[in-house]
């Protein structure tokens, strides 16, 4: 995410035309009428005002109807006024569309299934069938492979793979036991292979599948708090037009002009800040959306906002910060055997080991010296890691390796040395630099002599550094969080470039650093999956919960993140800021629109009563009735013009906040100010074409 | 414009930021209640005015505590004086024998000086006793004034503090404000005023016999301590109906130097304080930065204005080097006036020294939209800072939301309350002010009262009420204001102007006193330096502007364009 615009995760990455479907857009146009019901745009008071002097125009357009009247532009500022209500209207509909295209894929894994319910865990015979909607809060249920899991809930007994696709969209299955922190399963998911016994934790109709159909659907969505914030801005300002407006009629009369009851309304659509009144919602819900694309699910928009305010990012250093295991990075001979050797018995016994140290301490050879054996030689016997001897290795040709934890491989040395070995002092220093830069270091012996120690290190994931630096440069200081010991920890924390870390964490440590944050006036942001997260996820401002992780996690969370990447609570910051940056940069840019409208509408207003006002007229509009359309006009297309960029949110790009302000105040400030001169005057020249006014 | 007129601007402003600040250190200290230069003396004096009045500085006020204080302190202010002022005849100190004032001027005038505004119906030399001087006005012009500075130093408090319920102690902050600033500067600069010439007597009148041998009556009377409190506090009400344009209340260019410097001191000195008292004194550069950009922008274009005079008097003959000088006095020139034109409504004093009226119209455009920007540039004692405050937390919200966070002022969230009472708080003006003069405009009462023809009778009308309810108290002296209709709903205009802004302005500062302050960082929403200044600048200037834009049009717009192109009325 070093540049770009969030939402450009390949399927969703398609030029314009393609925010939405056709089917979408067909849909939203009927949406769009359906919304003229004034009961549901009350909620959208700038919208709904333009819907009442719409309605007053109409009246006034069949008063004229009826007398014989001029029609023609009372009937065209009538028509662009009820066009700007339905193209607000659209881009809200447009963007609940989008969600409920999603929403219809999950409806799907719904569909009602017949549970087992048991009695007696111990006794899975007796079961009676029953709707999955009737069950209850603690009922336990048997699910065996291929059937859909009934509700949400935890495994009490048993282990099975578990298809997640209806959620995650990921098709490999997951595996889900009792106890630990895997016991979650979701309903409307499927068990792949064996049997497990389920404990019912969520009632019918508020599972997390309702709930996500709910968010992507926004049918239940909540004004958020900078959302009513803002609307209360919108409020205030339409307030304020609707005074210099409605005094203006009779100013005007001093002047020695009658203001019509068109041109009035037309004067206050145009200055009230229909922009960004129409385009809010969406902006909203295209927010979430973006959420739900990353495969995460907040669990309210006020989730969302936080994340754009988050100071400290408690990271996991597993699996966010390093590659989750360690790897070989070197390995030191002592003196009297050839690097070359040395790398050939450490490849040698590590042949057989399947675990991610082993199989990186071969591809280390072969990267370092070409060395490779597809094949065991022949009469080799391999030794088995087992917790007892803390070692493994290989008997070949008469040689003992053994490779493991260094006091392992001493003893083991040492016995067959007869408990005379000798330990070179190059080893021991090897052993403490390693130790030291926060690595692990192994021994390797060939029978009764140690060899070499092999460096094994948590490697820091190549591309983090820069993703962090980013952070700070945003303002986010990032903690790393691991169970490793200081040292290591420091060393991991200084290569990742991190602000701070937590060693030897435990779920206490978290919870104190993130309540000690909160007392000096900053947002943290973590996640988690564990049971014993849960304290630290419900009281972080942000807390992501892995979809792999327990019910309980899932639970504290505020989001969940059906991927379960950790890294991913990058994104969702950056999610957050992009949202808060759209609904702040278009409404820059419609407040800043007015500029222009004025010096539209004013001249017009008065040219007859007052004609040296003409000098107002910069623009050089044609007529004042075409001046008045024009800005009419342009106040209703610049919302159809910018619902793309509603959806799709303002570009987004981590750097300070003194130059985003600086880039988005030029754009969407100085842009507000300049793009409606050019926009009204071409609308202009095209009325005046076309004879309209 | 002439050199001499800049030379004489600049070096005004450059001595009141020279002053300002360490004005603004010890008004901090003040605050803060630490002790000072003058604790000693008046130390004592403090602690005895709260043990007469069993006021316990230690003990808080909430910010709806504080509100309802200073409500009650008010609105007993507004009776006794309206009281006064009708029984005046019965008063002593009245060598005139002046009559009691009619019940709509005795309201217009009580609710005018308590609301700091000033606005005078009447010629004071013809109307008032030195007592109502005195006794009256005078002590509202030092209480109103203490008030503003209570309020700013609340909603300052309101974002220092963190976890806070209380913002402060209204009767402490208004013993503090008046006995630790505004007498002590009133008192140096009073007897300066009396030694630079102007009059300080109980005395009505003197007889003179002018040169022609006959007999004149001067009014003369209290002058010297009236106007050092009229100008320090921001007040503006003159001892006289001509205002600073007076020979005894603005004798010489020095006095008119020292008069400007008193109106902008403490309002620039505020700023100053604020910075100190959030912590982070560029916070506070930053708003009085965009405070003078604009004011000295006010001041250039009504000087350019003036100089540049009236086309159609030059076409018939008038000298154009003298640019227009028509309602000002030739000891100040044009540089003067317009630098108090701008000064006066920049801040909400509303003293003359030239008539507002008889600028051109672009001249007399700057005063109108200073006022009408809320006079925040930098507006009255207090009222300026926190009316800048209101402005700023707007310019937050609104462009703070670009950098992606929920915006932050001064470590402070602006949420939905804050938004909400800033909102109730700017909609008063447009309300006040057009709504009355939308009526006014086509009233025949109203109208009656008009003194020019033309675009300009109603940019009289729109000054009127902009003059009220911003609380400046100058004019477009042409009209007649002294009728029931306009002393009337001048009157509510003043008391919406000053009471119903300080409401939502003091929830802004119980709300923010709440909340935890946040730490900064290179995340937060800048509000210093150069960029937070242009977008407050921008702000100040659109919203503003969006709300008067058509009434400028119609008024001295419409004056400016059809002067150009020869029209008279």
């Amino acid at each position: 995410m070093s540049t770009t615009s969030l939402a450009s995760k390949p399927a969703a990455a398609k030029p314009f035309g393609s925010i939405a479907t056709p089917g979408i857009l067909s849909r939203a146009a009927v949406d769009a009428v359906r919304k003229l019901d004034p009961r549901l745009l009350a909620k959208n008071p700038v919208i709904f005002v333009t819907e009442v002097v719409a309605a007053l125009v109409t009246v006034l357009f069949v008063r004229d109807l009826a007398t014989g009247q001029p029609l023609l532009f009372t009937g065209q500022i009538m028509a662009w006024l009820w066009f700007t209500v339905l193209f607000a209207n659209f881009a809200e509909a447009v963007a609940e569309g989008r969600g409920r295209a999603q929403a219809e894929s999950l409806k799907r894994a719904r569909t009602d299934t017949l549970a087992r319910r048991i009695e007696d865990i111990n006794n899975r015979q007796r079961y009676t069938k029953l709707s999955a909607l009737d069950l209850k809060v603690g009922d336990l249920v048997v699910v065996t492979a291929g059937e859909l899991i009934p509700g949400d809930g935890e495994i009490v007994e048993g282990i099975a793979s578990v298809n997640e696709a209806a959620i995650t969209g990921e098709s490999a299955p997951v595996i889900r036991e009792s106890g630990g922190d895997r016991s979650a399963v979701t309903g409307g998911t499927t068990v792949v292979s064996d049997e497990i016994v389920v404990r019912i934790t969520a009632a019918p109709g508020s599972s997390f599948i309702d709930r996500m159909i709910a968010l992507v659907e926004g049918a239940e969505r909540q004004k958020t708090p900078n959302e009513i914030a803002l609307t209360i801005l919108l409020v205030g300002m339409t307030l304020i037009f609707l005074i210099t407006v409605v005094s203006l009629y009779g100013l005007g009369l001093y002047g020695g002009t009658e203001l019509s009851v068109p041109v009035l309304v037309a004067l206050l659509v145009t200055l009230i800040p229909t922009t960004i009144g129409g385009l809010l919602s969406a902006i909203g819900i295209a927010g979430m959306d973006r959420l739900v694309r990353h495969n995460v699910l907040a669990m309210s928009g006020r989730a969302v906002e936080a994340a754009g305010d988050v100071d400290t990012l408690l990271l996991d250093k597993t699996g966010t910060i390093t590659f989750g295991n360690r790897m070989a990075t070197e390995i030191i001979p002592v003196p009297g055997v050839s690097e070359k050797d040395a790398y050939a018995a450490a490849l040698l016994a590590s042949l057989a080991d399947d675990t991610a140290e082993g199989r990186s301490i071969v591809s280390l050879a072969r990267d370092k010296f070409g060395l490779a054996m597809d094949v065991a030689p022949a009469g080799a016997n391999f030794v088995a890691f087992s917790a007892a001897t803390r070692i493994s290795g290989v008997d070949v040709d008469g040689r003992q390796l053994r490779k493991g934890a260094v006091d392992s491989v001493r003893r083991f040395a040492n016995d067959l040395a007869g408990g005379r070995l000798a330990v070179p002092a190059e080893y021991n220093a090897a052993v403490e630099r390693i130790a030291r830069s926060g690595g692990t270091p192994l021994g390797l012996a060939d029978g009764g002599r140690l060899i070499a120690v092999i460096h094994l290190k948590d490697v820091v994931k190549p591309d983090i550094k820069e993703r962090f630096a980013e952070l700070r440069r945003m303002g986010i200081r990032t903690v790393m969080v691991t169970g490793d010991n200081p040292v290591t920890a420091a060393a991991i924390a200084s290569e990742a470039g991190v602000d701070d870390f937590i060693a030897e964490a435990t779920p206490q440590d978290k919870l104190n650093y993130i309540r000690n944050e909160q007392r000096n006036g900053r947002l943290v942001a973590m996640c988690g999956d564990g049971t014993n997260d849960a304290p630290a996820l419900a009281q972080a401002d942000v807390g992501v919960a892995m979809q792999t992780g327990t019910q309980a996690a899932r639970e504290a969370g505020n989001m969940v993140d059906l991927d379960s990447d950790p890294t991913k609570l990058i994104e969702i910051v950056g999610i957050g800021k992009q949202l808060l940056m759209t609904r702040g940069s278009l409404t820059t840019f419609s407040i800043a629109n007015d500029v222009a409208k004025y010096f539209a509408i004013i001249p017009a207003l008065f040219i007859v009563a007052i004609p040296e006002l003409g000098v107002l007229n910069i623009m050089g509009l044609s007529t004042p009735e075409s001046a008045i359309l024009s800005a009419v006009i342009f106040n209703a297309l610049i919302i159809i013009a910018l619902i793309p960029l509603a959806l799709r949110g303002v570009k987004y790009t981590p750097a300070s906040a003194a130059s985003v302000l600086s880039r988005n105040l030029l754009i969407y400030g100085l842009g507000g100010i300049l793009v409606p001169f050019v926009g009204i005057k071409l609308v202009d020249m095209i009325v005046t074409a076309l004879h309209l006014a | 414009m002439t050199s001499n007129g800049w030379l004489q601007i600049i070096l005004l402003f450059a001595v009141v930021i020279l002053t300002a600040i360490p004005l603004g250190r010890y008004m901090a200290r003040v605050y803060a209640g630490e002790r000072t230069f003058l604790s000693a003396v008046l130390g004592p004096v403090e602690r005895l005015l709260y043990g007469a009045a069993g006021v316990d500085p230690r003990n808080e006020q909430g910010w709806l505590g504080y509100t309802l204080a200073m409500l009650l302190f008010n609105g007993l202010g507004v009776l006794l004086l309206f009281a006064l002022l009708r029984f005046q005849g019965l008063l002593p100190w009245n060598p005139q024998g002046f009559s009691g004032l009619s019940a709509d001027l005795a309201f217009n005038t009580a609710v005018s000086f308590v609301t700091n505004t000033n606005w005078q119906s009447y010629a004071g030399e013809a109307t008032m006793s030195n007592f109502s001087q005195m006794v009256g006005l005078t002590v509202q012009n030092f209480l109103s004034a203490a008030t503003g500075l209570a309020l700013a130093i609340a909603l300052v408090r309101g974002f220092a503090r963190s976890n806070a319920k209380a913002v402060g102690n209204f009767f402490v902050d208004m013993t503090r404000s008046t006995l630790y600033i505004l007498l002590p500067l009133a008192l140096v600069t009073a007897v300066a005023l009396i030694a630079m010439g102007m009059p300080q007597t109980l005395d009505g009148q003197v007889a003179a016999t002018t040169l022609d041998g006959a007999q004149q009556t001067i009014a003369v009377g209290p002058v010297a301590s009236q106007i050092a409190i009229k100008q320090l506090g921001t007040n503006g009400g003159g001892f006289f109906n001509a205002n600073a344009a007076h020979p005894f209340e603005n004798p010489t260019a020095l006095t008119n130097m020292l008069q400007v410097w008193q109106m902008l001191v403490i309002s620039v000195a505020i700023v100053f304080a604020f910075g100190q008292l959030v912590g982070d004194k560029r916070q506070g550069h930053a708003l009085l930065a965009a405070m003078l950009i604009l004011l000295v922008s006010g001041v250039a274009i009504a000087y350019w204005a003036e100089a540049a005079g009236t086309p159609t008097l030059m076409a018939a003959g008038l000298d154009p080097a003298g640019g227009n000088m028509e309602g000002k006095e030739v000891r100040f020139g044009l540089g003067l006036s317009a630098l108090w034109a701008a000064v006066t409504t920049g801040l909400s004093t509303g003293s003359v020294n030239a008539m507002h009226g008889s600028f051109t119209p672009i001249g007399g455009l700057v005063p109108l939209v200073l006022i009408k920007l809320g006079e925040i540039l930098p507006g009255g004692v207090g009222s300026g800072l926190y009316g800048m405050l209101v402005m700023a937390i707007i310019a937050v919200f609104v462009a703070g939301l670009m950098v992606g966070r929920t915006p932050e002022y001064l470590g402070k969230k602006i949420e939905a309350r804050e938004v909400k009472m800033a909102i109730l708080a700017v909609l008063i003006l447009p309300l006040a002010v057009l709504g009355f003069s939308g009526v006014s405009a086509v009233l025949p009462d109203a109208l009656a009262g008009v003194g020019n023809a033309g675009p300009h009778g109603l940019s009289e009308i729109l000054y009127a009420y902009a003059s009220g309810a911003g609380n400046n108290g100058s004019a477009f002296a042409s009209l007649s204001a002294n009728t029931p209709w306009y002393n009337t709903t001048i009157g509510f205009a003043m008391l919406l102007g000053r009471f119903a802004y300080i409401v939502p302005m003091m929830a802004i500062a119980g709300s923010l006193a709440a909340k935890t302050r946040l730490a900064a960082s290179s995340g937060t929403f800048p509000t210093h330096g150069p960029l937070f200044v242009g977008l407050l600048i921008g702000v100040i200037l659109i919203l503003g502007g969006l709300q008067f834009f058509p009434a400028f049009a119609l008024g001295p717009i419409a004056e400016q364009v059809q002067m150009l192109a020869g029209k008279t009325f």
